[in-house]
This record gives C-alpha cells, sequence and structure tokens, in this order.
C-alpha cells in the first residue's frame, strides 16, 4: 500500500483512484452494492448480501463486483441495494428482500432489464 | 408573525404560468377573502411543484394535497369544499403515490448534502473512495499553507457552531484550546450520541468515518494536540468497527502518526468505547468516562479548554462539527456562512423519526421551515393522519404544535418556541399520541439516566416522574400542574449540567402547548389521544364484528369471549388494554373509548 | 476440582486476561470491565476481586464503575441477552405492543433472567436506528420494524 508523505502522493492516489472508478465504468463491469449500515443490517440486509452472494455463486456470475455501503439516509426503505452496470445510472431499490435480491439479480444483472418494482428515484 | 391555519401554494413555473397559474393565485385570494377565510388561509406562489403538463397546480398544506388541471371556474368550489367543509375534492387530485412508494418525489430538492455527501456512495472500510471525493485534500492543504492561527481564523469565519446541541462557536472553542498553556492537548470526538431518535452522526461515522478524521487531525494542528480519541457509545458496535478500519487505514497511509505529509505535526488517534450512559454525552461526564471513573458532570468552570483530559486542555466537538471542517477549508468559510440564517450558519443533519412517511436523514441549510421538513422532504404524515406536534432536541427539547409550523429552524427561534437544537433528532407525532404520555415518556428516560450526583435532577425529576405517572394512571389531582410547574423551575434553575436543566422541557413545553391534556387526564379522567390505558377502554362494535374469532385467539389474556360466527364481546375486568385485539381485526370492529 | 472451582478459575482467568490487554492502565477499567462482560456475559464476584487485586483498586470503586453503566452487569445474565429499545421514536412507533408481545412470550419483566438460564430482558436507550423501529438487539444482533407476530419466530433463531 502506498502510503502519503506529500501533496503529490495525495494527488497521485487520488487520480489513481478515479482511474480505477472509470476503468470499472468503460469496462461495463457490474457493480453490485448493499446498503450495510446498522439501519441496513436492522432491516435484514446481511441476509440480501447472502441472497446476492449466494446467486452469484450458484449462477457462477462473472464480471460483477459486490460492494457495501453506508446508511444513505432512507431508513425506511431498507434493506437498500444498488446496481451500476458499466457507464449508466445507478439505480437504487430498496426494500430488498433476499428474494427480491435474487429477481434483481436475475433480471437486472444477468438479462440487463431493470426490475421496476422496488427502484426508489433518489 | 401571523400564524395561518392552512397554506396554498401555487405553482409558478413557466409552464404553469402560461396555463393561468397566476389568475388562479388572484381568484384563490379573492375567493378567500369573500368566504372570511383571509386571516386563515395564507396563498404563496412558489416553483417546482410536480408535473407542470398536469398544471395548473397547487399543493394545499397542511393536508398535502395536490391539485392540478385547475381551471378559474373551478375556485369558488374548491375553496368552499376544501376549507369551508374540510372535504377534499377527489376530481382535482393528482394520481396518488402508494405509500413507503417506490418513487420518491423530489426528495432532495431542499437538501445540501455536506457533511452527509459521501453517506451511500462511497465504501466507508476502503480510504481511496474516500481520497477520490477530495479526501485529506483539506488536510494536506491545511498543513502546506496554513498556521494554526490561520486554521482557526477560517473557522472563525465560517460560523461554524457546534453541531451536538449547545452551538458554541467553534472557532472560539479552538482558540481557547490552542491558547491554554501545556505542550499536553488533546482533540476529543463525542461520539456519544444518546438522544433517542437521533441518528446523524451514526450515520456518517458508518458512512464517511474519514471525514470526521480529518476534521479532527486539523483540530489537533490547530489547537496544538498530538492524541486524539473518538468516544463512541457502545450501542454502536459497527460504528466502532468501522472507525477501527478507517484509522488502520489511515495509519498505513501515514495520514495518521508522525511526521504527517512530511511536516513535524504528528497525531494520532484511539477509539474510545462508552458502557451505556447518556449522560456520557455531557462532556465533563464524557471526560470522567474516558479516564475510568463514573460518568459524571462536574462544575464548569474550569472549561475542558484550559482542564480537560488528565487536567490538560482539550477540544471536544461532536462528529457533525469536524465532518464540516474539510469541507471548509477546501470550499473556503464564505461558502459556507452563505448558507443559513444570521446567526446559524450552514447546514444541518436532522434525523426524521416517528410518524412520518419517509423517515431517514435528511440534511438541509438552516432557514428552513419546519412544514417544509415534515411535509416535503418527510412527505407528510403517516397513514395520512393529522399532524399533532413535533418534538427537536432529543429527550431535553420541547414538542411544538402546528403553529409552529412555518418557524425557521435555526439555533435561537427553536429555543424561543420553547424547544432546543439538540443534536438533531425530530420526532413527529400525529393525533394518535397523547402529550402527557410522551412527557412522561421522556421523564423515565431522563430519571433513568440521571447521574445521581445533584439533588435537583436526581430527587426533583423523580418526583415529576411520580405526578406524571399518577396523571396517567387516572390519579391526577388538584394542584398537580402547578407542582410540575414549581418543580420545572427549580431544577431548570439549580441543576449541575444540561441534562438537569433540559429535563423538564418536555413537561414544560407540553404544559404550554397541551395544557388541556393534562386538564383532561386529570379533572375528566380522559385520555383524548386514546392511549393512556387506565383510561380507555376497548369494545366490540357488534354491527362489525363477524365473529371470526380472531382477536380471541389473539389475546395474551383471554379476556374476550365469543362463538364462532357469533358478536364478541371484551371482559374490561381482564383486558390489559395491549390493543392487539385492534391489530389483528380485519374488520375495524374493535373501538378505543 | 469441582465444577465450581473450575468455572471460578475461569472467571479469575479472562480478568487477568483483560488485564493484561490493557496494560494494567486505571484509564483503560472501564474497557478492562467490558472485556469481561463481554466474554462471561457479565462480571462475576471473582473477576471483580482479580481486577481489583491486579490494578490496586478498591473493590467499592470498582462497583462503583461497573454499577453505573447500563451495559455491564453485575449479576449474572442469561445466555441471551434481548435488549428492547425503549426510546420515543420506537415507542411512537408501535414499540408498546411489540415490547408487551415480547414480556407476554418470555414471561419475564425488564431486568429479569428466565428460571432456565436462556433469556435476560433489559431495555435499553436509543439504539440509533430510529427509522427501522421498532428496533432490538439480541446479543450483538439487531432487528428492526418489528411488529408482535414476529417475536416467536425471533426468539426461536437461539439456541
Amino acid at each position: 500500500m502506498d502510503t502519503i508523505k506529500s501533496l503529490e502522493d495525495l494527488k497521485r492516489i487520488r487520480e489513481e483512484a478515479l482511474a480505477k472508478r472509470k476503468v470499472k465504468e468503460t469496462s461495463g463491469v457490474v457493480q453490485v452494492i448493499v446498503g450495510m449500515g446498522t439501519c441496513g443490517i436492522a432491516a435484514g440486509a446481511r441476509e440480501t448480501m447472502k441472497a446476492v452472494l449466494d446467486y452469484i455463486e450458484k449462477n457462477q456470475v462473472e464480471n460483477l463486483i459486490v460492494t457495501q455501503t453506508g446508511c444513505i439516509g432512507l431508513c425506511e426503505q431498507e434493506p437498500i441495494l444498488q446496481v451500476v452496470k458499466g457507464e449508466s445510472e445507478k439505480i437504487t431499490y430498496g426494500k430488498v428482500s433476499p428474494e427480491i435480491a435474487e429477481k434483481i439479480m436475475k433480471s437486472h444483472v444477468v438479462e440487463g432489464n431493470i426490475f421496476q418494482d422496488n427502484v426508489i428515484q433518489l | 408573525m401571523a400564524y395561518f391555519r392552512s397554506h396554498i401554494l401555487v405553482c409558478n413555473d413557466p409552464e404553469c404560468v402560461e396555463k393561468g397559474s397566476m389568475q388562479i393565485l388572484e381568484i384563490l385570494n379573492k375567493e378567500l377573502s369573500l368566504q372570511g377565510l383571509g386571516d386563515e388561509v395564507e396563498v404563496l406562489d412558489t416553483p417546482r411543484i410536480g408535473i407542470c403538463s398536469k398544471g395548473p397546480e397547487i399543493l394545499v398544506y397542511p393536508e398535502g394535497l395536490h391539485y392540478i388541471g385547475l381551471s378559474i371556474d373551478d375556485i369558488p368550489h374548491l375553496v368552499e369544499e376544501q376549507f369551508l367543509k374540510g372535504r377534499s375534492v377527489k376530481k382535482f387530485l393528482a394520481p396518488s403515490k402508494e405509500e413507503g412508494a417506490q418513487e420518491l418525489s423530489e426528495p432532495t430538492l431542499k437538501e445540501v448534502r455536506v457533511v452527509l455527501r459521501n453517506c451511500g456512495k462511497i465504501d466507508p472500510e476502503n480510504i481511496e473512495d474516500y481520497i477520490a471525493e477530495d479526501g485529506y485534500a483539506a488536510l494536506a492543504k491545511v498543513l502546506t499553507e496554513d498556521s494554526s492561527e490561520d486554521v482557526i481564523q477560517k473557522i472563525k469565519d465560517s460560523g461554524l457552531r457546534g453541531r451536538g446541541g449547545a452551538g458554541f462557536p467553534t472557532g472560539m472553542k479552538w482558540a481557547f484550546t490552542h491558547d491554554s498553556l501545556g505542550n499536553e492537548k488533546y482533540v476529543i470526538c463525542n461520539a456519544d450520541e444518546g438522544d433517542p431518535g437521533a441518528f446523524m452522526n451514526r450515520a456518517v461515522l458508518e458512512g464517511d468515518p474519514h471525514s470526521v478524521i480529518e476534521g479532527m487531525i486539523i483540530a489537533a494542528y490547530a489547537i496544538g494536540a498530538s492524541q486524539g480519541y473518538i468516544y463512541c457509545r457502545a450501542e454502536y458496535p459497527i460504528v466502532v468497527h468501522t472507525l477501527n478500519i478507517a484509522i488502520q487505514q489511515a495509519r498505513t497511509y501515514e495520514l495518521l502518526g508522525e511526521n504527517i505529509f512530511g511536516t513535524d505535526f504528528s497525531f494520532d488517534l484511539e477509539v474510545r468505547q462508552g458502557a451505556g450512559a447518556f449522560v456520557c454525552g455531557e462532556e465533563t461526564a464524557l471526560i470522567a468516562s474516558i479516564e475510568g471513573k463514573r460518568g459524571e458532570p462536574r462544575p464548569r468552570p474550569p472549561f475542558p479548554a484550559v482542564s480537560g483530559l488528565f487536567g490538560k486542555p482539550t477540544n471536544i466537538n461532536n462528529v457533525e462539527s469536524y465532518a464540516n471542517v474539510p469541507q471548509i477549508i477546501l470550499r473556503g468559510p464564505e461558502w459556507f456562512a452563505g448558507m443559513g440564517t444570521l446567526k446559524s450558519k450552514g447546514t444541518k443533519t436532522f434525523a426524521l423519526a416517528g410518524d412520518v412517511k419517509k423517515t431517514g436523514l435528511i440534511e438541509v441549510p438552516f432557514g428552513i421551515t419546519l412544514r417544509e421538513i415534515v411535509f416535503e422532504i418527510g412527505g407528510g404524515i403517516k397513514d395520512n393522519r393529522e399532524f399533532k406536534a413535533i418534538q427537536t432536541g432529543g429527550p431535553m427539547g420541547g414538542c411544538l404544535p402546528a403553529e409552529y409550523l412555518d418557524l425557521l429552524v435555526d439555533y435561537e427561534k427553536l429555543t424561543e418556541a420553547g424547544s432546543i437544537m439538540g443534536s438533531g433528532g425530530m420526532v413527529v407525532m400525529d393525533d394518535e399520541t397523547c402529550m402527557v404520555d410522551i412527557a412522561r415518556f421522556f421523564m423515565e428516560f431522563i430519571q433513568d439516566e440521571s447521574c445521581g450526583k445533584c439533588v435537583p435532577c436526581r430527587v426533583g425529576t423523580k418526583r415529576m416522574l411520580e405526578i406524571l405517572t399518577r396523571i396517567c394512571e387516572g390519579n391526577g389531582r388538584e394542584g398537580d400542574i402547578e407542582l410540575l410547574e414549581n418543580l420545572s423551575s427549580e431544577i431548570i434553575e439549580d441543576s449541575l449540567c444540561g441534562l438537569g436543566k433540559g429535563a423538564p422541557n418536555p413537561v414544560v413545553s407540553t404544559l404550554r402547548h397541551f395544557r388541556h391534556e393534562y386538564e383532561a387526564h386529570i379533572y375528566d379522567k380522559e385520555c383524548p389521544a386514546k392511549v393512556c390505558r387506565a383510561l380507555i377502554s376497548y369494545e366490540i362494535y357488534p354491527e362489525k364484528c363477524i365473529g371470526c374469532t380472531l382477536c380471541a385467539r389473539n389475546c395474551p389474556v383471554d379476556a374476550i369471549a365469543g362463538e364462532l360466527k357469533n358478536t364478541h364481546v371484551i371482559d374490561l375486568d381482564i383486558c390489559i388494554r395491549c390493543g392487539i385485539c385492534k391489530q389483528v381485526c380485519n374488520y375495524d370492529a374493535v373501538l378505543v373509548t | 476440582m469441582t465444577v465450581k472451582t473450575k468455572i471460578c478459575r475461569d472467571f479469575i482467568e479472562t480478568a487477568n486476561q483483560a488485564v493484561d490487554m490493557y496494560h494494567s492502565k486505571k484509564k483503560e477499567l472501564i474497557p478492562i470491565l467490558m472485556k469481561v462482560n463481554q466474554e462471561i456475559g457479565f462480571i462475576p464476584k471473582e473477576a471483580m476481586e482479580q481486577i481489583s487485586s491486579r490494578m490496586h483498586i478498591p473493590k467499592s470503586q470498582l462497583y462503583s464503575v461497573a454499577s453505573f453503566y447500563h451495559m455491564i452487569f453485575t449479576n449474572q445474565t442469561g445466555r441471551h441477552v434481548i435488549k428492547f429499545c425503549e426510546s420515543a421514536p420506537c415507542h411512537v412507533a408501535g414499540g408498546r405492543e411489540v415490547f408487551d408481545a415480547l414480556r407476554n412470550v418470555l414471561e419475564l419483566e425488564p431486568g429479569e433472567t428466565s428460571s432456565d438460564g436462556k433469556w435476560t430482558l433489559t431495555t435499553t436507550s436509543c439504539l440509533g436506528v430510529c427509522g427501522v423501529g421498532p428496533v432490538m438487539m439480541i446479543d450483538e444482533d439487531i432487528y428492526g420494524n418489528i411488529t408482535p407476530i414476529q417475536i416467536s419466530d425471533i426468539l426461536a433463531k437461539y439456541e
């Protein structure tokens, strides 16, 4: 890992981080982001995350990154799951139970169709 | 300031204006005047109400009704139905969105996310995500370009006030600590967010921990400290976990430790967990807790800036105060001071909870109204019930009724109205809330959390709780209200710390605004909101009961008798008023009287 | 060695490990107490005596500190500790009905431990997840959006 001893070091790391992000976007890799703040966990986000990971394993889904994020502030919509495909707009889903997570994985991530039932606009 | 019982907002976007919305506004004013409602209903114009293609559009508050496609001829009828008879006119109502809706209508239009800017967008366990969002650029700037006095001046110029509740000017606090003598100084972050209903700090620490770390390092540089602590409550184990990862990563990148950015400034940070004591949110109690003692406050002076942790000069600020610092440095104090009101600059996070449709976190500039928060951002009251009160400032705050919905939110205005800013919790209450029960509820919490050191708080709150409990149990007496008032003023006057001084506030504010509820409990032995168990009964309405036996099967004390397909009856001598029968009944056959 | 002696030795050993972990520093007293509390579920007399002896702090002072904080228990708790949020936002969101259901199912009042040693029911102040209230924690697991009907299923997950 890099250490930051000067302004130049910081700039370099920032640019690398932004470049990595760009690469993710242009390569078409899919990002699935699960909200794992405490409110998300209280609403069942751990089970949702497990459902996502189980789906990936069972169906051998590739070209995919799963990450987590904190509380967006829409607590009553938790568990929240977001999907970003390449450079397309990030789609945010609310009230994502493990069953809904499976449907989103199948419909949006694999087949490319947004699962309209649970979409929320930020 | 005049208080109107209703507001009409008329859309003034070009498309709506073209369709005649300004003529509608004029006719509304005329018609309201004609009906003698000019002093009760205010008409305002505003942009961006909604779908202008279906204009002209108006919004009626406090109901939150959205009327579209209106013409001048429709107005007299609308005014008569809506404002005289209190009935909405369905044919003009915009198609309603389902509750807990998948589509949020322009929710963040009024929000300005400074402290929450990265929450939900970055991976909090990846420092590079933070760096990509200009993370640690403020620290770099400060260490390479500014002296400690320069930094303090910038914070002073921004007008940042402590976000923990007291609202003390942050720049001034940093200056005091900087000026105190001694080489050993400390920086502490108060992450003991104990106010029920407040979870803004949790979200920031879980979602963007580095913003707080960076703010603390800058503060340490400004005051001359080399060690810091984040005191985090034990009820937030995930936060502690996230913070430890973030601190470790910052150390690995040498943003914490010796010679940061190659300068001779060194600083390190540690997380300290609380152990379950609300009073440890008070700064001197917090310090005692870090020192390994009972979390009891002590008199001030000396203030922590002069003699704090281990007797050394210490700067304590709230999570949100630190989280604002990097942005103030990067974007300039003038940018921050350009938001808000005269004395309350910048933005504030609030946690909306209770009976509001969209619970969660918001961040808005000071000067927004409570109405905008509850009805526009919060989406209005759940289940379309009526708004009754909003409690701001946590358990030492006050409850404000509907007349205060147009209050501009800032430190001074909230205090004038009988409440406080507190850390930012807002609990919205509907008409099914009993305000005496709420006052008792908060007093119970305060009594439990009182450290016990001073008599006014320890004994005073206990006595107040006894009186409130008696009132809720139907044993209220003549003189109880006066006794509550006397006790309140003594406790406020004589308590040692902010917890004691604020403890009577829920009672004082509910007595001020909802005195009639206390009187009903005491003199009529009635609970108008039908909440206090000793003052209510449950009855089954024979006309609606179909004898499905669901209530009887769910009753925890077998108080309901009845045969299948016959009307059921509740035995009030056995009934414990738990309300389960009403919840499970699918036919609305259970009444509360 | 009797079972009782072995248990006492384990308590003393846990206390020693906690004190060593924090290098016997007085200012680390609360983390030490919390560590023992976490390992054993409460702070037994034997552990308290060992901490007192190792750190040269009078027992009365230790009890004074331990009893001040809600999350440190000085009496034996059940295998699982339920912390139900009793704060206003959860109360307003239907917390009272959920708490009543919990008390009925467990047949316990706050502060009590079940006779089979499985459950201790306590109340806690705000857990900071008010947006998903009513809320409770069982050990380190947090549950939100609870309704009375879910109580039995949630409790059934624990041995």
